[in-house]
This record gives structure tokens, C-alpha cells and sequence, in this order.
């Protein structure tokens, strides 16, 4: 849900990044905390547990620019990856905007992201969201490891509607920025055609 | 079907600050916050500027989130009151209809009851005004549309241009 504010002019908006345990969500996070300036960023909250595992959730807010007039803020959310934490997951959909899957792409981790999908779509649903109609990409992290899965078994596992899909190594940053800018791009999208 | 947005018109945020700026005075609070039940900051008074408001609004949600979760294992529809002591400050947070979240700071100045009271007639202002704009805001978007129709591909292209 956006949040247009006409007085201070800025627009609101929440991306949430999904995806199983230990994919790599937060370090999407940290890489583009570390690589923004700080005046457009604001400080990156971790909920974590004393190993530096998500316990709840991490924060990151980032303000774009201005268009129309209006600044473009984005309130970057990630949920906890491990299968048991499911009520906070539930928790950190409240109000999305957009969202980001990232998908391990070592072979063993397979099964874990087409669980954690599945769990997101029923999540969703649960918060009265479609999947499919709201906006959404698909990150395939960890391309550099040598155990990874070839793209085509991937794709046809996980994103058979074919929605925006990049790959990325988000401990080098590779694909970060890329897979942030298109879920960005979409939910502005979707604003506009919500006022069409 | 996504929640619908909270779009807010220069009056109506007026009005908004208006009520939480009142609560400050009346409850002799340090800060008071309006926060969506999503994370967003709605509005701020008080003497606590520069304070990472952010920050309390994401966090403020999350915890409003993960003590509604527990109302329903204990089989409560919902905490509507949450109040946390500290050594010199206190929070106290209140839910304002079904999407708001009131937060008041306060320390030894004023105390937990009048802070209460206060917020009971505050909230259920906002609960009022909010409702009005809900209503507002989809009449509006029904006859004007919204602005951001004429966004076009190359102002989003543009924000992403570095």
C-alpha cells in the first residue's frame, strides 16, 4: 500500500525481498546500503539473532529522486528465510508494494526456494494479494557458486510466467542494483496504471 | 487485490497535525507519531526533531504486527493498547481505526494515566478524520483519477538515471 503524502509531497512505497533461508536476502540489503550515498539513504535496521541470522525482519529506506515533483521513497524490507519463522513472514507482507524473490541458486537449495515460493503465495493470498498481479521479480543469487543450477532448470521451476529475472552474487554485488531498479520500476508502473 | 492507497491532501494532514500537535500540549508529551500499520511515518509533533522517525515508524509497525500475531494465539482479536517503560522514557501506542497506530513519547513530565485519557479523545479524532479521508480519497480517485496517470516510462526511467 503507497503512502502519498500531497503536503510534503513524497510518495511511500514497500518492497518486500522473499525468499528461502540463507539465499541471500539481507546481503542484497547491505550491498546497496553500502553502495548508495548517505543522503539518500537512511539507516539499515537488522532484527537478527546472535549468529546474524533474520529473527524478524531488516530495514533499509532509500529515497530515488523527485518525479513529478514528488520525492520517490522506497522502504526496503526483507522477511526471516528459515521455514519456521512463517507468522513474522506473514507479519512483513502487511501493505506490500512489490516484491523481490531470491532464489538460492546452488542444486540442493532447489527444493527449499520452490517451498518458500509456494509460501509466498499463499501468504499473499492470505493478506488478499495475487502473485501475478502485483509487482514482482525474480533474482537468481549465488550464480558464481560451482554447485549452481543451470538457468533453464531455474526458470522453468520458478518462474514459468516469465517475470523480470536477473542474476546476480549479491556478496559482490553483482545484479543488486539491477533487480532493485526493476521492482522499483514496477511498482511505480502500477501507480500509474492504478490512477489510469 | 491490493490494500488501497492512503493518499493525503495538504488539509487534511493539517488536520492531522493539528490533533497530535494538541495531544503533545495536553499530554504534556516529548513526541507524538502517526505511523500506517504497513511502517509509514503519517505525521510527527512534538520536541523530538531529529530523532530517526523512520526508523520508529518501520519498527513501531513491526512490533504493533508481531503483538497482534500473539493476540490471536492467546485467541484476542487484537492488543489495542501497548504501553513500554524505560528508565526516563516511556511509549505508549494505541490503534486508530483499523490501518493507524498512535505513538506517544513521554517521561517524568506526565504520567501514564493522563497520557490514557488523552489519547482516548485524540485517537478517536484521528480514527474520524482517517475514515473521512479513506472516503475522500476514493470519491476522488473515482471523478479526477490520480496524478500519477501521466507518469510516463521516461520520468521512471529518469529516477533510475545515474
Amino acid at each position: 500500500m503507497s503512502f502519498i503524502n500531497y503536503s510534503s509531497r513524497e510518495i511511500n512505497c514497500k518492497i518486500v525481498y522473499y525468499g528461502p533461508g540463507l539465499c541471500g536476502k539481507t546481503t542484497n540489503l547491505q550491498h546497496i546500503y553500502q553502495k548508495t550515498n548517505p543522503d539518500v539513504k537512511g539507516k539499515m535496521i537488522s532484527l537478527a539473532t546472535e549468529t546474524e541470522r533474520t529473527l524478524f525482519f531488516d530495514f533499509l529506506p532509500l529515497a530515488l529522486g523527485e518525479i513529478r515533483g514528488f520525492k520517490t521513497r522506497f522502504h526496503l524490507y526483507t522477511v526471516p528465510g528459515q521455514v519456521f519463522y512463517d507468522a513474522s513472514r506473514k507479519l512483513i507482507l502487511k501493505g506490500v508494494d512489490g516484491v523481490v524473490f531470491v532464489a538460492d541458486s546452488q542444486i540442493e537449495r532447489m527444493e527449499a526456494n520452490a517451498e518458500s515460493l509456494d509460501n509466498l503465495r499463499v501468504n499473499l493470498k492470505e493478506q488478499g494479494y495475487e502473485l501475478d498481479k502485483i509487482p514482482y521479480v525474480m533474482q537468481y543469487n549465488k550464480r558464481d557458486l560451482p554447485n549452481a543450477a543451470s538457468l533453464e532448470e531455474m526458470r522453468k521451476l520458478l518462474n514459468p510466467t516469465g517475470v523480470p529475472e536477473f542474476e546476480a552474487c549479491a556478496s559482490s554485488g553483482q545484479g543488486v542494483f539491477e533487480t532493485l531498479k526493476a521492482v522499483a520500476k514496477g511498482v511505480l508502473a502500477d501507480l500509474k496504471k492504478m490512477g489510469g | 487485490m491490493l490494500e488501497s492507497q492512503l493518499v493525503m491532501q495538504p488539509e487534511d494532514f493539517d488536520k492531522v497535525l493539528a490533533i497530535i500537535q494538541k495531544l503533545v500540549r495536553d499530554a504534556n508529551a516529548k513526541g507524538v507519531f502517526v505511523v500506517d500499520k504497513a511502517g509509514q511515518l503519517v505525521g510527527e509533533a512534538g520536541e523530538m526533531q531529529g530523532v530517526d522517525s523512520t526508523s520508529l515508524a518501520s519498527l513501531t509497525a513491526g512490533c504493533v504486527a508481531a503483538t497482534g500475531g500473539l493476540a490471536k494465539i492467546v485467541g484476542e482479536e487484537e492488543f489495542p493498547i501497548h504501553f513500554h517503560q524505560g528508565q526516563r522514557d516511556n511509549l505508549h501506542m494505541t490503534l486508530v481505526g483499523d490501518r493507524m497506530i498512535l505513538v506517544v513519547v513521554f517521561d517524568e513530565r506526565s504520567s501514564l494515566g493522563l497520557v490514557r485519557l488523552r489519547v482516548k479523545k485524540a485517537g478517536s479524532e484521528l480514527a474520524r478524520l482517517f475514515e473521512e479521508i479513506r472516503k475522500k480519497a476514493e470519491t476522488e480517485a473515482a471523478s479526477h483519477g490520480s496524478p500519477f496517470a501521466e507518469i510516463t516510462d521516461d520520468d521512471i526511467d529518469n529516477l533510475f538515471a545515474d
